[in-house]
């Protein structure tokens, strides 16, 4: 009994200690975005006047309103990209170069950021020298987060279909539907739970996204890390503490959104 | 799916298929491309890959770039920073992390989900901002340091910026959710009946763990230190937020040498040597994720 005993407060402590950890920093960032003062460890009282300059400041708007366009542009292409990709890695065991397929699949996941940013700028200026276009800016920061976005979704994709029942498919087909009316009846809505999530997750991962977008944007986009960072880099601004608990506020809505409307699916799938 | 027919199975496979061959494969052939090409001022700023001297078309590599590569030791030593930070990150992570994680598997039901959903929020939100948090922490009138000097344990702030810990500690923070979820994975597949029949027969708990619990959540283990170590190798944002002029790390190398020094062919050399020093680790890392995504 006292070894129980033990053991539950060893899992207290770390659960404790652990979520202290993680949550400590974005406590405080928050708590000061409150903060009256500029200086950014006194507490001078509540007050809302960081939110206020944030409002009137123009390049974060702009920025944010660039991110938003980019997020949507490449979360929407993720989403189809990575709905095939994970269909086909799950459904069809053999093709030629399936195993270069699955590996290109999964490195984006992996391989450093600076790596993917550095080489797909490379490939957009060559492509822009060969044929003239696309010229770099929104459009590549898309593209290129389509790419690593499209790596999340497939993942999300084909972990669900590993737990979809298969017989479902069959007897439509068996009862005379085209595949056609299969895969939009049947298999679309059975991996909704992950197409839903996945579509969040590349967003929220573009949104987030520094330094691809820093490499393969042109002299016209700036997205909101670009703007964040810029700023960072001279150091705390309470300013910054308003931007990044807003960004905080937009981010966990969203994915707690998506955590209901899951489970509302996954509700759905079982009562069927 | 199987009845979708040739056509519909062309496009189904094609498309991503033809998607990641031009902006992951191409790329990465691009960037081996420009490695061996030489710098110019122009646009694009490198030599190109055919040149014509008059009589017939001579292709025009050079290994220079490698040369200058091997014989700095600051690159060397960028390498093998960035690869002792990110491991002792990795190592930190699971010794932090494994016991997150067991806690998590632990609790039942409906807790259970909510610490889920609390590991796995930060790796929605944004990263940037995450380390960004730690500079009010961290700087010289900093929140620990006017914590610690209230408490009267300090007289003289510490210097807990720009150098190896917050360094090390920014990447610990950011990648522990990495490292928690897949060994819950691993720990909550955990068949219950094992630990308990060798408790049942009498080993005592650290034996139970270490015979029986930690052997059988290594698949999670090495799944999460890659997650850790591979991106934490390459990582940008941390050495240059909290880094401090003892820094090197090579993702930032190669981003200076990008940005400020504006050499691609060099940018483009570092890079292959990494991806070059990475591939045996990502190969592994394939398995293992391969493994224990699909399960």
């Amino acid at each position: 009994m006292t070894s129980l005993g033990s053991r539950s407060w060893f899992c207290i402590g770390a659960l404790a200690l652990g979520f202290g950890f993680l949550y400590a920093p974005i406590l405080l960032l928050v708590l000061y975005s409150f903060n009256a003062s500029r200086l950014v460890t006194v507490w001078a009282g509540f007050s809302l006047r960081w939110y206020g300059a944030l409002a009137r400041d123009e390049a974060f708007r702009s920025a944010a309103a660039t991110s938003v366009e980019v997020a949507a542009m490449a979360a929407s292409l993720s989403l189809v990209l990575g709905a095939l990709a994970g269909l086909s890695i799950a459904r069809f065991s053999r093709f030629p170069g399936r195993v270069v397929f699955g590996f290109a699949l999964l490195a984006p996941l992996v391989v450093p950021e600076v790596i993917l940013g550095l080489s797909l700028l490379l490939f957009f200026v060559a492509c822009e020298s060969w044929l003239g276009w696309p010229s770099r800016g929104i459009v590549t920061i898309s593209f290129a987060h389509a790419t690593f976005g499209a790596c999340f979704v497939a993942v999300l994709v084909r972990a669900q279909l590993a737990g979809f029942d298969r017989a479902l498919e069959e007897a439509a087909l068996d009862l005379g539907a085209r595949p056609w009316t299969v895969l939009m009846r049947i298999t679309l809505p059975g991996i909704s739970p992950a197409l839903i999530s996945g579509w969040l997750l590349a967003f929220t991962l573009s949104l987030d996204d520094l330094v691809i977008a820093s490499f393969v944007t042109g002299p016209s986009a700036t997205t909101l890390p670009m703007a964040v960072f810029s700023s960072v880099r001279l150091g705390v601004s309470p300013e910054v503490n308003a931007l990044a608990t807003l960004f905080l506020a937009a981010v966990s809505l969203l994915v707690t959104l998506a955590a209901w409307l899951m489970a509302q699916a996954e509700r759905r799938r079982q009562t069927i | 799916m199987t009845g979708l027919g040739r056509l519909g199975r062309l496009v189904l496979i094609g498309v991503p298929f033809v998607w990641l061959a031009l902006f992951f494969v191409l790329p990465l052939l691009i960037v081996v491309r420009i490695s061996l090409a030489e710098s110019v001022i122009g646009i694009p700023p490198y030599t190109p890959l055919f040149a014509h001297d008059g009589v017939r078309l001579k292709l025009h590599v050079t290994l220079a770039n490698f040369a200058l590569i091997a014989g700095d030791d600051l690159y060397l030593r960028a390498y093998l920073g960035s690869f002792v930070n990110a491991l002792l990150a990795t190592v930190l992570c699971l010794l932090a992390g494994y016991p997150i994680a067991y806690a998590i598997a632990r609790a039942r039901g409906a807790r259970r989900q909510l610490f889920l959903f609390l590991v796995m929020l930060p790796f929605w939100t944004s990263f940037l901002i995450r380390v960004y948090a730690w500079i009010a922490i961290l700087q010289p009138n900093g929140f620990l340091n006017e914590f610690l000097s209230v408490l009267g344990l300090i007289s003289a702030p510490l210097p807990l910026l720009n150098n190896q810990f917050s360094v090390e500690l920014g990447l610990v923070y950011s990648y522990l959710p990495f490292m928690i979820l897949p060994i819950y994975g691993s720990l909550s597949a955990l068949d219950q009946i094992l630990v308990e029949a060798a408790a049942d027969l009498g080993a005592p708990p650290r034996l139970v763990f270490l015979g029986v619990i930690l052997p059988l959540t290594l698949p999670g283990i090495a799944a999460g230190s890659f997650l850790v170590l591979i991106p934490a190798i390459g990582e940008f944002v941390i050495p240059d937020l909290l880094g401090g002029p003892d820094t090197l790390m090579i993702g930032k190398v190669l981003w200076d040498e990008f940005f400020n020094n504006r050499d691609w062919p060099v940018a483009a050399a570092v890079a292959v040597v990494l991806v070059a020093a990475l591939a045996f680790p990502l190969l592994a890392a394939q398995r293992f994720l391969a493994g224990t995504r699909a399960a």
